[in-house]
């Protein structure tokens, strides 16, 4: 699905935020991201949903060599990247559903798609009632919901999501998770970027530490009782 | 503007952005501009025409009265000239214009003391011709059977006239041209600060896989429905001005100003110019976001 050989990122001249990154995540495979704030887990991630290309190394993306991809093939691989970014990334004049209809819209899908996909996935994460909210009136809890049905309404091979239990309270943060389960369940592969110990330790999954720009896997075990 | 399937959904919250009021107004203004420029081409065409079809195929030969007791009289020199011309190959018809005619052609110039028989008035005499005429052997036998002849070969100050309308119509072209680039610019400008302005949610669909086109179809059709809005402005307010001029032209007793008056169709040949300023100002808007979007990775 992902493969990262010695791969660096700087940032213009600075030094060195990540470096000989290298690892392999299979197809369907479900990985936390950890590391001390400033580590370079958002560098990282931002790796993975092409944001950034790498000062050196060699990322391969659904098979294909991104250093060798043409800028004109991006966007169709994007589209196959959900991204829950740090801070949700909602737009702010767009009511919740057409916060999520985005990605559908983008891939060209019909408006009686796109209604009715919309709405589903918003019951689906609780949100049935706010369809037309705009997200500037909802809690902090209910925008990461936005940000996670935005993330997964195109079912992507990939779900990347940026610390989304931040800033909500454990009860929270752990049905997030689980919505996160449900989609891995469905064949997505998903990285999880996270400070937060507590739900490492409930879910049995490997994990991508980051310390000193360098990157250590940890198997499933390991990580439940690092 | 209720019914949600045709409402207006734009992923940029473009409308807002205090350059959209600027760019509707400038675009009335050069649609204003470049439509008046437009109407002034097709009355100086007009004229031509009319020219081109009342002086082709003539001459004029003008005998002047002379102090010179010794001359013969004005019209037994008249009388000469017309011989001379009537045995001219190429001349089809000469005739003389009486002091009448030639008074009632003078008038707007002199007014009715053109008629005064006090004043030394020339005689005129019009050629039709049917074929080339040698003018500069004419001119010469012209001036030796009756003294004071000039020649007035019409092809000279046809010219004239066709190249002032070429000209004007240079000028016309040059006016457009140069609104027409200021608007470009203007367009520039308004979308670049338009991606400024929006930078992160640009660069948020960007991430999330949208193409170029996407992000530039949003800018164009933005773009379109404020520069369609002005350009429709400005027609109207050219059209209006347009009409008035006809009305207060016409309220004129001067027969010396050209007919400025525009035909129906001609006014119609005038709605191209907001169609052109809109799908101008759309391909530069797309060009611009483009062009931009390519910087980013
Ligand atoms: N756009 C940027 N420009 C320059 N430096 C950056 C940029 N983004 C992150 N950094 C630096 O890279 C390092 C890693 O940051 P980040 O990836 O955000 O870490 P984390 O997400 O783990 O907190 C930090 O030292 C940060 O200052
Ligand atoms: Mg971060």
């Amino acid at each position: 699905m992902i493969r990262f050989e010695n791969v660096g990122l700087r940032y213009g001249t600075g030094p060195e935020v990540l470096r000989d990154i290298s690892f392999t995540l299979p197809p369907g495979s479900f990985h936390f991201m950890t590391g001390a704030s400033g580590a370079g887990k958002s560098s990282l991630l931002k790796l993975m949903y092409l944001a950034h290309r790498p000062s050196r190394g060699l990322i391969t993306l659904f098979g294909r060599d991104m250093a060798r991809a043409k800028r004109g093939d991006l966007p169709a691989l994007r589209r196959q990247i959900g991204v829950v970014f740090q801070d949700f990334a909602l737009l702010d004049h767009l009511s919740t559903l057409d916060n999520v209809a985005l990605p559908l819209r983008m891939s060209g899908a019909s408006e009686a798609d796109v209604v009715e996909h919309c709405t589903e996935i918003l019951r689906w994460v609780g949100l049935g009632n706010h369809l037309h909210a705009l997200p500037s009136t909802l809690s902090g809890g209910q925008q990461q919901r936005v940000a996670i049905a935005r993330s997964v309404i195109n079912r992507p091979r990939l779900l990347l999501a940026d610390e989304p239990t931040g800033n909500v309270d454990d009860g929270i943060g752990m049905r997030l998770l689980y919505l996160f389960e449900e989609l891995h369940k469905l064949g997505t592969t998903v990285v999880i970027a996270t400070h937060n110990e507590a739900l490492i330790r409930r879910f049995d999954h490997p994990r991508l530490h980051l310390e000193n720009g360098r990157l250590h896997v940890m198997p499933a075990q390991a990580a439940r009782w690092a | 503007m209720a019914l949600p399937l045709y409402r207006k959904r734009f992923d940029l919250p473009l409308a807002k952005d205090p350059t959209s009021r600027f760019l509707t107004w400038l675009t009335a203004l050069i649609v204003y501009l470049a439509a008046l420029a437009l109407a002034g081409a097709l009355v100086v065409s007009d004229m031509a025409r009319r020219w081109d079809s009342g002086l082709a195929g003539g001459l004029t030969v003008q005998i002047a009265p002379l102090p010179d007791a010794a001359a013969s009289p004005l019209n037994e020199r008249v009388e000469a000239a017309l011989t001379v011309l009537r045995s001219t190959p190429g001349v089809k018809t000469a005739n003389a214009l009486t002091s009448d005619d030639t008074a009632r052609l003078l008038e707007p110039w002199l007014g009715p003391e053109a008629a005064d028989p006090l004043l030394p008035m020339p005689r005129l005499i019009d050629v039709v011709t049917d074929g080339p005429v040698d003018v500069d052997a004419l001119t010469l036998r012209l001036k030796s059977a009756a003294p004071g002849a000039t020649l007035d070969d019409h092809a000279v100050w046809l010219a004239d006239l066709r190249n002032f309308a070429g000209a004007v119509h240079l000028a016309a072209l040059g006016v457009v041209a140069l609104i027409g680039g200021a608007g470009v610019m203007a367009v520039v400008f308004a979308v670049r600060a338009g991606l400024a302005i929006h930078r992160h949610v640009v660069e948020l669909l960007h991430l999330m896989g949208a193409t170029d086109r996407y992000v530039a179809r949003q800018f164009e059709s933005h773009v379109m429905s404020l520069t369609l809005r002005g350009g429709l402005g400005g027609l109207g307010l050219a059209l209006a001005t347009l009409v008035g001029i006809g009305r207060a032209s016409a309220g004129l007793r001067a027969s010396l100003l050209p007919n400025v008056s525009l035909e129906v169709w001609q006014m119609g040949l005038l709605a191209i110019v907001p169609v052109m300023a809109c799908l101008l100002a759309m391909v530069t808007a797309r060009w611009t976001v483009l062009r931009t979007l390519e910087t980013l990775p």
